[in-house]
């Protein structure tokens, strides 16, 4: 896949022109853009479109109606207040796990170590809050949430110094690093930092009540949504309109060339992965502060994996991933109401975003099949 | 236009799916799928078991996780599909997302499996209840040791939490009533579903000359399937696995939800509440009370291994047996039960116990 927004160059004007020529190349140039911001639009929408269709020829051979389901989805993602929060409670988690994704990639990296990122920085949050258990409500929630960015950095920060230093492939390792994390995280909640009390299911000490992050104003949503939205709104504008976004882009295009152009290379490969580590650390440290309360296995609850799926659906692009993870939360959000209203079975949801995500994969070979999106080329 | 179409149709399909205002309605949530072979078909059985009852009707949700996801199903169903008693079955959900939600719906009856009701801390509206399936454990020791030629047990367990050492314990415990000498070499393997692991364990403890195996993992399939294409013996848990092994199924230990969820529906229906005092926090009961069975026994189970399982059966119904009757010791030889003291089901020191005793080949360290 290559970067949509990199590939876009403008038409050069030829030397030669005449002002008024140069006019219609400006034209011609704007008709470009126009026209390929309208696929970048249409081919992901088409692809929603497509995948709707085909789940309800699904559901109607499960034997619901397919009308009544796609109204039963609105209702539950989108329909009123509530639904809508509860979409976007499950969306923010979401928006950062993706960043960890969406970030490497643009240096050419697959890192798919969300979850495992997500994890350490859920524990090492806890580890932190619980050491103090007199701090003001702010203090220990600055405090947690750095330490959670600080571990979830430092996990994709091996990735990428795995990969540069020692050739070490970044998808592999980076999997297996959920392991590693997952395994620290249960000895962890077993040893360390368990609450005797919890006998059952493992869990650390709790963080006290008045020490974790509040809902917004009487909502049911937490301030993961905006330091989501925030990071995400951050990288964007790293990527796009920062020196540091044009080194990662060089390198993600072609590391020799910027090899031979004198870039630091490898502080960039490994700055660009804490930065990505960070951001489902900081939703780890959102899910222990505002959700679980303390670290333990239900901390592995998959938003991580949820981001790989993401950050693909949004073609890599930050902004891209607000709007994407929005949509997988409805649709999450959603599931719950097919099995009970339609009584459909309950891998249905499953079923639907891998209809979902195949068909929004296979659109990505569409583009530029399209003569009418690249007319005003010539 | 379409869009209210749409709405409109949707909401003349849940008209004629209404029940009428008087039925009793329960919410059944399940963390995996309802066809798992285990934990979860086990709950599912026992909601398809009540679901036919007069005056009641059941909705449910499978694979719930344990996030803010189990909260939203919670206070979807209260609102949405009008619940009145909720069944999330899954541990996980108890802290913090059942005690969340019941606070926000003071009317509404939690009923959890498996947690721990602690007076004056849990919200007065939640209760909980779970079965002594060691009991049921210790009667599958007991055909367990008999069938063996080899002398020793394979036990596959997830973590090694209280709730899983109890098991272990009782069934090494039965199993030592028929022959003394038995070994059970128990492998963890850290979490409740993982496939792989559990069919790896299941060759290793194979290999090393186990000719009987059983598990505590959330679905037993696995570790059945594997027993009988290795041609060993298997006891099932949480549900019948019978079907899926034809020849090595000896027996199981099994839920029975559908005689507890019933039990609940005749207090729920008298009008009886947590709150009021009629039902209790803590419901607990074993093989007497109708909380926890045995699988019917398979064909490779001798006449005298069947006579001794059914003594112990008829002594659990006749609540004259205690698994837990010093001395015991565990399996680093220090004396964890001492001699002339019982510890009977009810007793809170087994919900703590963090030993293996003596005759289990393993560590608590997993």
């Amino acid at each position: 896949m290559s970067d949509p927004e990199a590939s876009v160059s403008a038409p050069i004007a030829q030397p030669s022109v005449a002002a008024a020529e140069a006019g219609t190349t400006r034209r011609a140039a704007f008709g470009v853009r126009w026209r390929r911001q309208l696929e970048a639009v249409l081919i992901p929408v088409g692809a929603i479109a497509v995948s709707l269709i085909l789940f309800g020829v699904f559901c109607f051979f499960a034997g619901a109606n397919p009308l009544a389901v796609y109204a039963s989805i609105d209702k539950a993602a989108f329909g009123s207040w509530y639904s809508f929060q509860n979409t976007l409670v499950r969306a923010a988690p979401l928006m950062l796990c993706a960043l960890c994704t969406a970030i490497p990639f643009r240096l050419g990296l697959v890192v798919i170590g969300n979850e495992g990122a997500f994890v350490i920085g859920g524990l090492c949050a806890t580890i932190v809050g619980l050491q103090m258990p007199t701090g003001s409500p702010l203090t220990v929630q600055i405090a947690m949430a750095l330490s959670g960015m600080a571990a979830g950095g430092f996990w994709i920060l091996l990735v990428g110094a795995l990969k540069y230093y020692r050739g070490v492939n970044e998808t592999i390792s980076s999997l297996l690093m959920n392991y590693i994390a997952l395994a620290l995280l249960n000895q962890a909640v077993n040893s360390w930092i368990k609450d005797p009390s919890s006998l059952n299911k493992p869990s650390s000490y709790p963080i006290p009540d008045a020490q974790m992050l509040q809902p917004i104003g009487g909502s049911l949503v937490n301030w993961g949504l905006v330091f989501g939205i925030v990071a995400c709104l951050i990288t964007w504008f790293l990527m796009q309109k920062t020196t540091f976004g044009f080194q990662i882009r060089v390198i993600g295009g072609n590391i020799r060339a910027a090899r031979l152009a004198g870039l630091p290379v490898g502080p960039t490969i490994v700055i660009a992965c804490f930065l990505a580590g960070a951001a489902p650390g900081l939703a780890g440290m959102v899910e222990v502060a505002a959700v679980q309360g303390s670290a333990s296995e239900s901390l592995a609850a998959g938003y991580g994996y949820g981001g790989v799926l993401v950050a693909f659906l949004a073609r890599q692009n930050a902004f891209g991933c607000i709007l994407v993870s929005v949509l997988l939360g409805g649709l999450l959000a959603s599931g719950g109401i097919l099995q009970r209203t339609h009584h459909l079975p309950d891998a249905t949801t499953l079923v639907f975003q891998g209809i979902v995500f195949l068909t929004i994969l296979y659109s990505e070979s569409l583009y530029g099949r399209w003569k009418f999106f690249r007319e005003g080329n010539a | 236009m379409i869009k209210q179409l749409l709405v409109g149709m949707a909401a003349g399909l849940t008209v004629l799916g209404a029940a009428s205002a008087d039925d009793l309605k329960l919410g059944f949530i399940f963390v995996g799928p309802k066809d798992d072979y285990g934990y979860n078909q086990a709950h599912a059985q026992g909601e398809t078991g009540i679901s036919g009852l007069s005056g009641v009707k059941t909705v449910d949700e499978a694979q719930v996780p344990e996030t803010v996801a189990v909260e939203e199903t919670m206070r979807d169903m209260i609102t949405q599909d009008s619940v009145s008693v909720l069944f999330p079955t899954s541990f996980g959900y108890f802290d913090p997302h059942i005690i969340k939600v019941a606070k926000q719906f003071p009317d509404i009856q939690f009923l959890h499996c498996g947690g721990l009701y602690a007076e004056g801390k849990t919200p007065k509206n939640v209760g909980s209840y779970f079965g002594y399936i060691d009991e049921a454990e210790y009667i599958c020791g007991i055909v367990a040791a008999s069938t063996s030629k080899t002398g020793k047990i394979g036990f596959i367990a997830a973590k090694p939490i209280p709730q899983v050492l109890r098991n272990i314990n009782s069934y090494a415990l039965g199993a030592q009533t028929v022959n003394p000498k038995i070994s059970v070499q128990v492998i963890f393997t850290g979490d409740w579903s993982l496939p792989v692991k559990e069919a790896e364990a299941a060759n290793s403890l194979v290999d090393q000359g186990a000719d009987v195996l059983t598990c505590h993992v959330d679905s037993p399939k696995v570790v059945v399937q594997t027993a009988e294409k290795r041609g060993v013996y298997v006891t099932g848990y949480h549900a019948n696995q019978s079907a899926m092994a034809p020849k090595g199924y000896l027996t199981g230990a099994e839920w029975d939800w559908t005689n507890v969820y019933g039990m609940y529906i005749k207090l729920l229906q008298s009008g009886k509440t947590l709150e009021n005092g009629g039902i209790p926090h803590m419901f607990r009961g074993g093989i007497k009370d109708g909380f926890v069975k045995v699988s019917p026994y398979g064909s490779a189970v001798s006449e005298q291994g069947k006579a001794a399982a059914e003594a112990a059966k008829a002594q659990f119904l006749a609540g004259t047996m205690i698994i837990y009757k010093g001395p015991i010791s565990d399996n680093k030889g220090k004396v964890v039960i001492p001699a002339g003291t019982s510890m009977d089901q009810k007793d809170p020191g087994l919900e703590k116990m963090d030993y293996l005793v003596a005759g289990v080949v393993g560590s608590t360290q997993g």
